[in-house]
């Protein structure tokens, strides 16, 4: 069964200027174990749709099933299969690390004990063990991250959603944190989903990418058949391709999307 | 059902903690109630102001009324801040209950306003203040009430704004006539007929009048029941609003 399907999701924002159509109507499907890279130029509706698929939003129009349960009917079911990473993750900076992996586990409803020991657990994983009381603001950018990505990961959930995960990291940071994406997939078939707007990061880890261009989907594939068929060649780079996609249009869009 | 408690427990002991750790926070609320009852209070010794209370058991309950309202109308500041972190943003992606999430808060926001009220009426025994036990309890009753009323709706206002710039003007042009009219400082009475009567709009007044009754031993007159019910009836209009603001926060 697939860990992510939509259908026509959509979601319409009511300003004082005016209704403003942020998502028209998505599409895809996320297998399980598959890391998808949901891409797309600023204002296409990565964050909007990110955050209607982890419920901080309900949609306006269309369905969703997100870890087997139906986005609007049960969206608590869903909070309990998914863990989501924001791009500017949210922590009490005066709090202990240790204080915020504990809270998380019990906001996941993990009992006292087990939150505890889920705690060290993740700190060891996550090369945290020495943080562990100190107090979240005292963290380095790298470290924060890796701090971050333990609270998603507190109830081991079947999903995981990254916002823009390597933002403001070093290379080395990027790198490491690829790494462990990896090994999430690897050792515990956890399918990702994440966005990005490094082309390099997309490139090197999406089994598939999904672009997305004023909130509808623009292309979806893998890289290479995107590249053969939007930049040209199998050897184009993302880049091309993906300005290739999106930018070749100078008049505001019709309704069809590209591709399938 | 059970979650909501066990939710409403955890954030409850977070806040608890994060408010015990900024000791400088509770004491700053309560220097105006204190300067009141201090530099303001023995002014008043020597007045005639109508009600049953002699000077002390008129002007306490009006103190405590405001400490109050002041506080748990700005407890909203501090999810202004938690949203600008995202820290309310991760906790509602987890199945936590949108209900505990308020009620935790204002659990907390009780404990301190408790607190505070405790140490404002030592200081107003200090100063010369008698008044039952029984009475003084039913005041941090009325105080308990007014702050899940105010701090509830302090919550769901905050979920709707961006900045603090754009909370504390708000709250201020809302809360300052509201105290004036309440009678905090003397009694509505004092003034002239409209001046009363535009006071019986503002459901504080029945608060402050309630708490006065109490202090002076007067428990049965009817105006500790009406308090009892406006203080009832905005505490379940405030938390229903809130709550459903929160549940539907999603901007």
């Amino acid at each position: 069964m697939p860990a992510i399907t939509t259908s026509g999701l959509a979601r319409t924002f009511r300003t004082k200027r005016g209704p403003v159509e942020a998502v028209r109507g998505i599409d895809l499907t996320v297998e399980a174990g598959e890391i998808l890279g949901f891409l797309g130029p600023n204002g296409a509706g990565k964050t909007t749709t990110l955050r209607m698929l982890t419920t901080l939003l309900p949609p306006s129009g269309g369905t969703a099933t997100v870890a087997g349960h139906d986005l609007a009917a049960d969206p608590a079911g869903v909070r309990r299969r998914i863990g989501y990473v924001a791009q500017s993750g949210g922590v009490d900076p005066t709090v202990s690390v240790r204080e915020e992996l504990v809270t998380q586990g019990r906001l996941y409803r993990l009992g006292r004990d087990e939150a505890v020991a889920r705690a060290d657990e993740l700190a060891h994983d996550l090369d945290l063990t020495d943080l562990l009381d100190r107090p979240c603001g005292a963290l380095s950018g790298g470290q924060r991250r890796r701090l971050d990505i333990a609270l998603g990961l507190v109830h081991r959930p079947g999903i995981l959603f990254l916002d823009e995960p390597t933002t403001g990291l070093d290379p080395g940071g990027r790198a490491d944190l690829w790494d462990l994406i990896r090994r999430l997939r690897a050792e515990h078939a956890m399918t990702v989903f994440l966005t990005t707007h490094y082309l390099d990061e997309a490139d090197a880890l999406a089994d598939r990418l999904v672009i997305v261009d004023q909130g509808r989907v623009a292309a979806e594939g893998t890289a290479e058949r995107l590249k053969t068929e939007y930049g040209g060649s199998p050897d184009a780079t993302l880049q091309d391709t993906f300005i290739a996609l999106t930018g070749r249009r100078t008049a505001p869009r019709d309704s069809a999307p590209l591709a399938v | 059902m059970p979650h909501v408690i066990s939710d409403t427990a955890l954030i409850f002991r977070r806040h608890l903690r994060q408010t015990l750790r900024s000791k400088p926070a509770l004491v700053f609320g309560l220097v105006q109630p204190l300067l009141f009852l201090v530099l303001f209070g023995p002014l008043l010794t020597g007045i005639p102001l109508g009600g049953e209370g002699d000077s002390w058991q008129t002007i306490v309950p009006g103190i405590l009324i405001q400490l109050g309202i002041f506080s748990a109308s700005f407890a909203g500041i501090g999810i202004i801040f938690e949203k600008r972190t995202g820290v309310i943003e991760r906790m509602r992606v987890t199945p936590v209950s949108r209900l505990a999430l308020l009620m935790g808060r204002v659990l907390k926001d009780i404990v301190q306003l408790l607190l505070q009220s405790v140490v404002v009426v030592l200081v107003a025994v200090a100063m010369g203040l008698r008044a039952p036990v029984p009475g003084i309890l039913i005041g941090f009753a009325f105080v308990a009430a007014l702050t899940v009323s105010l701090a509830s709706l302090s919550y769901a206002l905050a979920m709707r704004v961006e900045s603090p710039q754009g909370f504390a003007p708000v709250i201020n042009s809302v809360t300052m006539p509201a105290m004036l009219l309440s009678g905090i400082l003397l009694p509505m009475s004092l003034g002239p007929r409209w001046l009363d009567i535009a006071s019986h709009f503002v459901p504080f007044r029945y608060l402050v009048d309630g708490v006065r009754a109490a202090f002076a031993g007067d428990y049965g007159d009817g105006k500790v029941g009406l308090a009892c019910l406006v203080a009832t009836g905005l505490a379940v209009v405030a938390v229903t609003l809130g709550a459903r603001i929160f549940r539907q926060a999603g901007a």
